[in-house]
Parts: structure tokens; C-alpha cells; sequence
């Protein structure tokens, strides 16, 4: 199968969905003649003209209160926030207005909406340009998000988000941009809510989002040579969350490793863990781990940048602790 | 004008441009890690405002902040060490180009967050005049930040409260690729003071002299007790956004020329050559110092020890 990158899945993944629905608009910093800060629109411009593609200006709060206004007019919009942290100066929009309004209004207002943003760290490009800030999204009801870990993931999952009539913001990865992988030249969508199990195994089933499925990937192929199978779910969605294929493996398994790249306090990894000793507590043979980042901001140096950030010997650990 | 602070300008604005042409250097060596957004071309502004301000005025900055840190005195060798990530840096690596901060010098921070700071400027000019000790603000900021909402309630602010605050913008033309153009209406930033009922110039940053007197000005105002006033400075940035961006994509090469001939520095040693404050020779030499320092810097911060891993879990609450 041909291989594209990250960033070419998305360019592609929002180029066919403009083709087929002439609502479909792409609103954001530089995404324009620039092609995205990083190079995530290359091409839309001369295509779809900047009618569809528009620079904004360096307001995000405007970015995604008028794709708001957008959504509600039966546009489905797509707004870029460049960096994830950028994200809170969007915060009300996306809180008080975005994840609201279709409940608020007794469903009759309707908000087809994608915030495509990222996360990641590891670019030592230091705190304010670094964070994972999906967790925050868990708990505010109203809009889905979801993680994509390949350039097939992101194109699937993108397409589905422009197409789902509910918010979705979509966490890309900024140490993914430029990895390649297989994408599948025909129709590729992939349904928002569900998990994937990328490799089956016996011993230890880890829950792995974005960046750190390949990481955990990696790592299960090097322990298998000492005998130890780790099963690798990717969780893709937060919300809605695939609690079904997270309970069946641990079932097999009994043992628990949970890794993601936030900040590990009131993270992901402490919702998922919850929801497993509420269904699946029976079968736990071992107390769950978790691998996140420390709970820190993302210092510049490389050295201490390394140290707080989660990596594959991170996650050994906690997978040899889990097994013990 | 005293000569001893003309030359202490060209001073300053040749150890920005050689600082920042190190950074390059630096850089594209692959010796510095992250984000290197360079101030070549806008010296003029840093120098001719900061030029006004004693050690205890405070300043914040943006993400191209190297220009204003040094322009406030900032230590060459602390900066270099902290934007390669060392403990001897102003912040022992822990923020790197886009955080450097000494409230020593009265330098409240880079900052990467567009806009950030305008607010924080009136927080910083309100405990002035709380304390009633003189100290003056400058907020500096792109045409870009401009846009945000944080712009907005951060100078309304600053003269509803009549704030010791110097707003100062530098129109480089471009936020990352967007032309001022394509995102904003207006031409001139500076009309927006009207709005807040404060006084708003329009000065040629690449014009030392010009943005000093402008700022000479604002700084007194703020000193007075008469409030803020907005500094608009037109100018460019020779290179890409940062390092890594050539900056071709979205400017004509004849542009990029035009200004590269309206170079601040080269204007400022003109006049100085010609008003005879200082002789060709004796440029060289200033320059060769400068140099000198520059470099010592950069062996400095080459040489310095990284921070130990463990000291990421300091400096902070967990
Ligand atoms: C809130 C926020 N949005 C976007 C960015 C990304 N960004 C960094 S610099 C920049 C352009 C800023 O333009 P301007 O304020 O004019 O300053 P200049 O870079 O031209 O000096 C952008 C969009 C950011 N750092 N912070």
C-alpha cells in the first residue's frame, strides 16, 4: 500500500470532504497560503480559493466562535488552532458556547464542528507550546474528541469528524506531522468511539493514545523476545469512550497498563482506570499503572524536557510492574 | 542628545544583530533545540525605547524577545546559555528563547503566548501606581497581537486606570505568513488609541532616533501620572517568522530588499559618521567588541553544564 505522512493524510483527508460537500470550510492561522504552520493544508488554498480557506487573524476566540456561527447555519467548518495551547484562549467558545448549545437549545440547534488541534511534547519548544490538553475536554459533556496515532487514524478519523453533526475536536501530534504510513487510496473513514486493538497478546493489555500506541507497539515486539505478550489497544476516541474493548482485553489479560501523553493528574489514564474497577474490578490480578507526564510543565532544555515526558522505557517499567 | 548615549545605542543595536545572526549560526548547527524567532531588522525599536528606561522600569516581551532583553541590558552570556537549554541560563534551562525572564532587570519575560502580556502590563503599571514608585511599563507587542481579545481589554485597561504604561507595537508587516492585510482593515495600528482615549504615534522604526524621542515622550507622560500612550513602529523582519521558515512563501524578494536598504543600523552609523560622533574606524572597532562579547557568550554557553534531569520537578508544586 502506498505510504503518505501524518501531515498529507490530513490535507487529504479535508480535500475529499470539501470535494463532496460544498459546506465544508477551513478557518484558521496561516492554513492558507502558507499551507499550515505545519504543513497540514498544503494545497487547499489553490484549490478551494479563500472562500473556503481562510486566513484568520490571530484570534482564536474569534476562530471558533465564528465557526460557531458557521456550524449554525448548517456550514460544517473546520477550524485550526495551531498549537494546542492556543486552545485556551478559545476556552469560553468552546465550554460555554460550542459544547452547549445543541443541549441548551432542547436539540433543535445543531453544531457540525471540527477544531482540529494537537498535542506533544519533545520538540523542546517549551511550556506553552507544548501541552496535551485533551483531558480537559472529558469533562465538559457536549463535544467528542478523538487521538489520532497513525496517518491512517487521522485521515479516517478526520473525514468522520466533518461528517458527524456533533462538535469534535480532533487531537493530532506534533512528533507525528512528518511520520509516514500506509493509507489506503480508496474511501477511508473510521468510525468515531471505537477502539482498535493494533496487536493481540496474553499478559498485559496496555491502552495507549496518539503518539504512545507506536511506542507501546514497539515495545511489545521487544518484549515478546523474552516471552512476555502485551496486547496494544489504541484508544482513538476519548469521547464517546470504547469501554467494551478496553473491559474484554482486560478480562483476558487481568493486568492494566494505561499510557498518554498529559499530565498523568486527573488525566485520561485516571478516567479509563476508574471505569475499569467499576465494570471489571473481578478480573484485575494487578493494581493498573499509569504513564503520563509528570505533573510539571514542559520545561525547554532537552534534558529535563526527556525527563518529564512519557517514552518507551517509561512504559517497560510499568508494564514489568504490572506483570510482577 | 549626549554622545556617550548615541554610541551606547549603536552599541546595542549592533549586539542584537550579532547576537541574533550567532543564534542563526547557532542553530542551523543544530546546537539550539526549539524555536529561534530573530529580531534582525527591527533594532532600532528595542534600543530607542529601552533607551528611556532606568534598570528598575519594567519591560515585557513576546516570542521575538532576544532585541528587547539585551536593549534592557540582558546578560549575553545568561541568554545565550538559557536558549541552548543550560543551567547557567536566566532560567537554568527551564524556558528556553521564548521565556527568558530577569526581574532583576526588570525584564518580566519573553513570552509565547501572542498577546500575552498586554494584560500583565496593567497589572505591572496598576502596582505603580499603587505603590506610587515611579516605575515605568513597556508593553511590547506585534501588529498581529493586535487582533486578540487580550489586546483589547489589556489597553482599555491600562487607560481607563491611567496606567504608567508604554504600549508599543512593531509593525513588521506580517504575523507568521499573514500579511497585515489580510487581517486587519486598518493600516495603522495606532489609530486604535483613539478608542481608548489615549495618544497613539506612528513613528519609522527603523529610525532610532525617531522611536527614542517618541518613547522619550511616551515615558514622561507615564511618569507624570498621565497615563498610556501607544507607540506604533513600522518596520520588518528580515528573515522567515523563525529559523527554520525562509520566509519566501508569502514575500516577493524585492520586498524583503527594499527593507533589507532601509537597515536600521546602517542608517544610524551614517549619521553618526556624518555628525562626526563617531569616525569609521572607530565603528570597526565598537563592532569588533561587540563581537568579541558575542562570541564569548556563545563559548560560554557551549561550555556550560546542562541542568541535572531531576531539577524539572522544581520550581514548582506537585
Ligand atoms: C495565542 C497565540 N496564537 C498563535 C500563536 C502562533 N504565533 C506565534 S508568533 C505569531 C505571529 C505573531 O505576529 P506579530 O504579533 O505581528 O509578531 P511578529 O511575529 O510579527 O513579531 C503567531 C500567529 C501564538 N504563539 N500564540
Amino acid at each position: 500500500m502506498r505510504e503518505i505522512t501524518y501531515a498529507q493524510a490530513i490535507s487529504e483527508a479535508i480535500a475529499e470532504e470539501m470535494r463532496l460537500d460544498e459546506n465544508v470550510i477551513l478557518l484558521g492561522e496561516d492554513v492558507g497560503i502558507l499551507g499550515g504552520n505545519f504543513r497540514t493544508t498544503t494545497g487547499l488554498y489553490e484549490e478551494f480559493g479563500e472562500e473556503r480557506v481562510l486566513d484568520t487573524p490571530i484570534s482564536e476566540a474569534g476562530i471558533v466562535g465564528c465557526a460557531l456561527g458557521l456550524a449554525i447555519r448548517g456550514m460544517r467548518p473546520i477550524a485550526e488552532i495551531m498549537f494546542g495551547d492556543f486552545l485556551c484562549l478559545a476556552m469560553d467558545q468552546i465550554v460555554n458556547q460550542v459544547a452547549k448549545i445543541r443541549y441548551m437549545s432542547g436539540g433543535r440547534i445543531r453544531v457540525p464542528l471540527v477544531i482540529r488541534t494537537n498535542i506533544g511534547a519533545g520538540r523542546s519548544s517549551a511550556a506553552q507550546h507544548s501541552q496535551s490538553l485533551h483531558s480537559w475536554f472529558l469533562h465538559t459533556p457536549g463535544i467528542e474528541s478523538v487521538m489520532p496515532s497513525s496517518p491512517y487514524e487521522v485521515k479516517g478519523l478526520l473525514k468522520s469528524a466533518i461528517r458527524d453533526d456533533n462538535p469534535v475536536v480532533v487531537f493530532e501530534h506534533k512528533m507525528l506531522y512528518n511520520k509516514k504510513g500506509e493509507v489506503p487510496e480508496k474511501e477511508c473513514l473510521i468510525p468515531i468511539g471505537i477502539s482498535e486493538v493494533k496487536r493481540e497478546g496474553g499478559d498485559v493489555t496496555i491502552v495507549a493514545t496518539s503518539s504512545m500506541v507506536g511506542e507501546s507497539l514497539e515495545l511489545a515486539i521487544q518484549l515478546e523476545k523474552e516471552g512476555i505478550s502485551i496486547e496494544v489497544i489504541d484508544l482513538r476516541s476519548l469521547v464517546p469512550m470504547d469501554e467494551e474493548t478496553i473491559i474484554n482485553s482486560v478480562r483476558k489479560t487481568g493486568r492494566l497498563v494505561l499510557v498518554d501523553e498529559g499530565v498523568t493528574r486527573g488525566g485520561i489514564t485516571a478516567e479509563i482506570a476508574t471505569m475499569v474497577m467499576e465494570k471489571a474490578f473481578d478480573c484485575l490480578n494487578a493494581p493498573i499503572e499509569r504513564v503520563g507526564n509528570e505533573n510539571t510543565p514542559i520545561p525547554f532544555s532537552p534534558v529535563l524536557e526527556r525527563y518529564v515526558i512519557p517514552n518507551r522505557e517509561k512504559i517497560e517499567k510499568a508494564v514489568r510492574k504490572a506483570i510482577k | 542628545m549626549d554622545n556617550s548615549v548615541l554610541i551606547d545605542m549603536l552599541k546595542k543595536m549592533v549586539t542584537i544583530r550579532y547576537f541574533e545572526e550567532s543564534i542563526y549560526d547557532v542553530y542551523t548547527r543544530g546546537l539550539m533545540p526549539g524555536l529561534a524567532h530573530l529580531y534582525i531588522g527591527e533594532e532600532a525599536i528595542a534600543v530607542g525605547v529601552c533607551e528611556n528606561l532606568k534598570r528598575d522600569d519594567l519591560i515585557t516581551s513576546t516570542h521575538r524577545g532576544h532585541g528587547h532583553l539585551i536593549a534592557k541590558g540582558g546578560d549575553l552570556n545568561k541568554m545565550m546559555a538559557e536558549v541552548i537549554g543550560k543551567e547557567t541560563g536566566y532560567c537554568k534551562g527551564k524556558g528556553g528563547s521564548m521565556h527568558i525572564a530577569d526581574p532583576d532587570l526588570g525584564i518580566i519575560g519573553a513570552n509565547g503566548i501572542v498577546a500575552g502580556s498586554i494584560p500583565i502590563a496593567a497589572g505591572l503599571g496598576l502596582a505603580s501606581k499603587i505603590k506610587n514608585d515611579g516605575r515605568v511599563i513597556v508593553c511590547f507587542f506585534g501588529e498581529g497581537a493586535s487582533n486578540q481579545g487580550a489586546f483589547h481589554e489589556g489597553i482599555n485597561m491600562g487607560s481607563l486606570w491611567n496606567l504608567p504604561i508604554v504600549y508599543v507595537c512593531e509593525n513588521n508587516l506580517y504575523g507568521i505568513s499573514v500579511h497585515q492585510s489580510r487581517a486587519q482593515k486598518i493600516k495603522d495600528v495606532a489609530v486604535r488609541a483613539k478608542s481608548y482615549d489615549i495618544p497613539g504615534e506612528v513613528v519609522d522604526g527603523n529610525d532610532v532616533l525617531a522611536v527614542y524621542d517618541a518613547a522619550k515622550i511616551a515615558v514622561e507622560r507615564a511618569k507624570e501620572g498621565l497615563g498610556p500612550t501607544f507607540i506604533e513602529c513600522k518596520t520588518y523582519r528580515w528573515g522567515g517568522h523563525h529559523v527554520g521558515d525562509p520566509g519566501t512563501a508569502y514575500r516577493a524578494k524585492e520586498e524583503v530588499d527594499m527593507w533589507k536598504d532601509k537597515c536600521p543600523i546602517k542608517r544610524f552609523k551614517s549619521l553618526l559618521i556624518k555628525e562626526r560622533v563617531l569616525s569609521e574606524p572607530e565603528i570597526e572597532r565598537l563592532e569588533e567588541k561587540v563581537k568579541k562579547d558575542v562570541d564569548v557568550a556563545v563559548t560560554f554557553a557551549k561550555e556550560s553544564p546542562y541542568p541535572l534531569p531531576e531539577e524539572a520537578l522544581e520550581d514548582i508544586i506537585i
